[in-house]
C-alpha cells in the first residue's frame, strides 16, 4: 500500500537531489534541470496532500506551477542561448560581473 | 510714559543689531554715530523718566508673559522707580559718552563695527538688569552683561593674554552666578514668586535661617560681579580690553551691579543685619586691600582698576550697614569720576603708543594739558576733596561706619581714604609731571582729538558738581529706599569730615612732595612689603597653584585615562567590531552565483532550524 508518507518522502528526496544540484552544478543548463526537479518534487507533495485531504485546490496549484515552470524555462533558456552566443560559455564561475 | 520706558530699553538693542549687520564689513563711521545717537536717545528717555518718577510715581509695565508652566509664571516686566531710574540715567549717560569717545579711540581698529555691536549690546543687557521687576529678569541681564564683558575683554582675541583674561572673568563670574542662582531658587521655593514687590512683602514670613541663606547666596553673586575678595582677581586682568570698555563696564556700570543687587534687595538684608555686617566688613577689607595694591602697581590701567575695587568696597560698606541711598549715591558719583579717569587714561595710552608703565611716562602735562586737567579733576574727586563729587559720597560712607559704632570699619575706610589720595596723585605725578622718561624711549605724545576731549566735559562737570545734589538725591531715593538715621551729633560729623579731608590732603601732599623729587629710591623694591603688594599678595599665584594646577592635572587625568582609555575605547571597540565584521562579510559578495546560492541554502536551513526550535520551545 502506498501511503501519503511514501509520496512525501519521495518528494523530499527529489527536493534534496534538486537542492544538491543547485549547489553543486556549475553549468547553468544543469542548474535549470535541478530547479525543475525541485519544482516537480513540490508538485508531487501538493498532489499527494490534495488527494489525502480530498481537496482539489492542491492539484490546481500543481497545474499552475507546471505552467509557471514551463514559461520560466522558456524565458530562461532564451536568455541562456543569448548569453552563450555573447560569451561562448555557460559556466557559472565565469559569470561574475557583480563581484563586490 | 510707557513708550519712554520702551525707548530707553530698546534703543541700545536696535543700535546693536544694526551695527551687527556691518560687523564683518570695513570700518564705517556711520555705525559709531548711529549707535551713539541711539544710546543718547535712550539717555534722553531716561532723563524724562527721571523727571516723571521724581514726583513719587512709578512706571511699571508687563511687556509679555515669559515663562508660564504649571504654577510658575514669570512675566517680562519692567519697572522704573527711584532706584532703577538712577541706574538708568547713570548707565546711559556714561554709555553715551563712552560711545562717542570710542569713535575716536577705536578709529584705527579693524574691529570698529564689531566693537560698537558689543558695546550697545552691553548697554541693553545692563538696562534689562536694572529695569527688570523680578529676579529672573535681573538674572538675564546679569548674564547678558557677563557675556558682553567677556566679548569686550577678549575683543583683541588674537592676543593670548586678552582671551585668557576674558575667560578668567567669565569663569569667576560663573562661579558667583551659581550662588546667585541658588539664592533665586530659594526665594522662589519659599515665597513662590520672583516679583520684587511680592518677594519683599512676604519675605518677613519666611524662616530667618532661609532668609540668611538667601542673603548669603545673593551676596555671592554680587561678589563675583563686583569683584570682591576672593573673586577679585579678574577685574585687574580685565584691563586687557580696550580702555573705553574698562571705563564703561569695569568701572562705571557692570561692576556696580553687585551693589545695585544689594540695594535692590535691601528689604531682605534689613532682616539679616549679621549678613549685612559681614558685607560691610568684607567691603572695608577690600577697600583697604585693593588700595594697598594700587600703591605700588606700575600699570596705568591696573592702578585705576584697583581703585575701582577699593571704591566698590566703600559702596558695600554703606550697603551692608543699611545706608542704601548712600551706597547708590557713591555708585553714581563714582561712575562719573572713574569713567572720566579711565577715558583720560585712554588718551594717555594713545599718546604713548599703548605703553602702560607709568614709570616710563612723566612730563606729559605739556603735551596733553586738557587730558591732564580732566584726570586731575577725576583724581581730586576720587580722593574726596571738597567740593568735588567724591567728597560728599565717600564722606557719607565714613559717617555711616562711625554712626554704626563700627569704629574699626571706619578706621579701615579712613586709612583707605588716605591711600586713595596717595595712589591717585602718585599716578598723576608720574604720568604728567616730573622727568620726561618717555623721550628717552622715543615716544612723541600728542593730545587726543578735540571731540574726544569735549565728550569728556560732561563727565568732568558731573565729577565736580554731582556731590552738591546729595540732599535732593537723598530725598529722591528715600521715596523707595529705607532711610538711614544718623544719630551722631553735628560736631562729630564735622570732626570726621575735617579728619578725612586732612588725611586725604596729606595723602595728596605726600605724593606730590615725594614724586616731585623723583619718587622713592630703588631700595624700596627690595622690601618684602613691596614684593607682597606688587605680586598682589601672591593671590593669583596661590590660585594658580591651589586651584588651576590641580584642576589641570585632574582634567588631564580625566582626559587621558577616563575619556581616552574607557569611554572612547568602548565606543571605538563597538565601531571596530562592526567594521571588521563587515570586512569579513564582504567576502560573501563574490558575485559568484553558485556561492550565493549556497549562502541562500544555508540561510534557509538556519531559518528552518530556528522555526523547528521555536515550535519545540513553544511546546505546540
Amino acid at each position: 500500500m502506498i501511503t501519503l508518507t511514501h509520496y512525501l518522502v519521495l518528494s523530499g528526496i527529489l527536493f534534496s537531489i534538486g537542492l544538491i544540484g543547485v549547489i553543486r552544478r556549475k553549468n547553468i543548463l544543469m542548474l535549470f534541470f535541478a530547479t525543475e526537479i525541485m519544482l516537480n518534487s513540490v508538485n508531487i507533495g501538493f498532489v499527494a496532500v490534495a488527494l489525502y485531504y480530498g481537496d482539489i485546490a492542491g492539484q490546481v496549484f500543481a497545474l499552475f506551477i507546471i505552467a509557471v515552470a514551463a514559461s520560466e524555462v522558456a524565458v530562461g533558456l532564451g536568455l541562456l542561448v543569448l548569453y552563450y552566443k555573447r560569451t561562448g560559455s555557460i559556466n557559472l564561475d565565469t559569470l561574475q560581473t557583480m563581484k563586490g | 510714559m510707557e513708550q519712554y520706558l520702551y525707548i530707553a530699553l530698546f534703543a541700545p538693542l536696535v543700535g546693536s543689531l544694526v551695527a551687527a549687520l556691518f560687523a564683518q564689513r570695513v570700518k564705517s563711521l556711520f555705525v559709531g554715530i548711529f549707535t551713539s545717537a541711539l544710546i543718547f536717545i535712550s539717555f534722553v528717555s531716561s532723563v524724562i523718566l527721571l523727571a516723571y518718577v521724581g514726583e513719587d510715581r512709578v512706571v511699571h509695565v508687563e511687556m509679555m508673559e515669559w515663562i508660564s508652566a504649571g504654577h510658575i509664571t514669570i512675566p517680562f516686566g519692567f519697572v522704573v522707580d527711584q532706584v532703577s531710574v538712577i541706574m538708568m540715567v547713570t548707565v546711559t549717560l556714561v554709555s553715551t559718552i563712552v560711545h562717542i569717545y570710542s569713535i575716536g579711540y577705536m578709529e584705527h581698529d579693524e574691529g570698529f563695527n564689531r566693537f560698537f555691536t558689543y558695546l550697545s549690546a552691553f548697554v541693553f543687557s545692563m538696562m534689562i538688569l536694572v529695569m527688570s521687576d523680578n529676579f529672573a529678569g535681573l538674572f538675564i541681564g546679569w548674564e547678558g552683561v557677563g557675556l558682553c564683558s567677556w566679548l569686550l575683554i577678549g575683543f583683541w582675541y588674537k592676543k593670548h593674554s586678552a582671551s585668557w583674561a576674558a575667560n578668567e572673568a567669565f569663569i569667576m563670574n560663573r562661579i558667583a552666578d551659581l550662588g546667585m542662582l541658588l539664592g533665586i531658587f530659594l526665594i522662589y521655593w519659599h515665597v513662590g514668586s520672583l516679583q520684587y514687590d511680592v518677594v519683599f512683602a512676604n519675605i518677613s514670613n519666611v524662616d530667618i535661617n532661609v532668609v540668611t541663606w538667601i542673603g548669603i547666596l545673593l551676596f555671592i553673586g554680587a561678589m563675583g560681579k563686583s569683584a570682591q575678595f576672593p573673586l577679585h582677581t579678574w577685574l585687574a586682568d580685565a584691563m586687557e580690553g580696550p580702555t573705553p570698555v574698562s571705563a564703561l563696564i569695569h568701572a562705571a556700570t557692570m561692576v556696580t551691579a553687585g551693589v545695585y543687587l544689594i540695594v535692590r534687595s535691601g528689604e531682605i538684608y534689613a532682616l539679616i543685619p549679621d549678613v549685612g555686617m559681614f558685607i560691610a566688613c568684607l567691603g572695608a577689607f577690600v577697600a583697604i586691600f585693593a588700595a594697598s595694591m594700587a600703591l605700588v602697581n606700575r600699570d596705568l590701567k591696573r592702578i585705576i582698576a584697583y581703585s575701582t575695587l577699593s571704591q566698590l568696597g566703600y559702596m558695600f560698606v554703606a550697603a551692608g550697614l543699611g545706608a542704601y541711598w548712600i551706597a547708590l549715591f557713591h555708585l553714581m558719583t563714582h561712575a562719573f569720576f572713574k569713567s572720566l579717569l579711565f577715558l583720560g587714561a585712554g588718551n594717555v595710552m594713545h599718546a604713548m603708543n599703548n605703553e602702560l608703565d607709568i614709570k616710563k611716562m612723566g612730563g606729559l602735562y605739556k603735551a596733553m594739558r586738557p587730558t591732564a586737567i580732566l584726570m586731575g579733576i577725576a583724581s581730586v574727586a576720587l580722593a574726596g576733596i571738597y567740593p568735588l563729587a567724591g567728597f560728599f559720597s565717600k564722606d557719607k560712607i565714613l559717617e555711616v561706619a562711625f554712626n554704626d559704632g563700627s569704629y574699626f570699619l571706619w578706621f579701615a575706610l579712613f586709612v583707605g581714604a588716605g591711600l586713595t589720595a596717595f595712589y591717585s596723585f602718585r599716578l598723576i605725578m608720574l604720568v604728567f609731571f616730573g622727568e620726561k622718561v618717555h623721550e628717552k624711549l622715543g615716544h612723541h605724545p600728542h593730545e587726543a582729538k578735540p571731540f574726544m576731549i569735549y565728550a569728556l566735559m560732561p563727565l568732568a562737570l558731573l565729577a565736580i558738581v554731582a556731590g552738591l545734589f546729595g540732599d535732593s538725591f537723598h530725598e529722591f531715593t528715600t521715596q523707595l529706599l529705607s532711610d538711614y538715621e544718623f544719630t551722631i551729633s553735628y560736631t562729630v560729623v564735622y570732626t570726621l569730615i575735617v579728619a578725612t579731608s586732612i588725611v586725604a590732603l596729606s595723602g595728596i601732599a605726600f605724593a606730590v612732595y615725594k614724586y616731585r623729587r623723583g619718587g622713592f629710591s630703588e631700595e624700596i623694591e627690595k622690601w618684602w612689603v613691596y614684593k607682597l603688594l606688587i605680586n598682589q599678595y601672591y593671590i593669583p599665584k596661590i590660585y594658580e597653584e591651589v586651584i588651576i594646577k590641580p584642576f589641570t592635572t585632574l582634567s588631564k587625568f580625566a582626559w587621558l585615562r577616563i575619556d581616552m582609555k574607557i569611554v572612547d575605547f568602548t565606543v571605538d571597540l563597538i565601531a571596530k567590531t562592526i567594521y571588521s565584521g563587515g570586512e569579513k562579510a564582504r567576502e560573501m559578495q563574490s558575485g559568484n552565483l553558485s556561492s550565493m546560492l549556497r549562502w541562500m541554502v544555508t540561510g534557509i536551513a538556519i531559518l528552518l532550524i530556528l522555526a523547528v526550535f521555536y515550535r519545540l520551545v513553544e511546546g505546540v
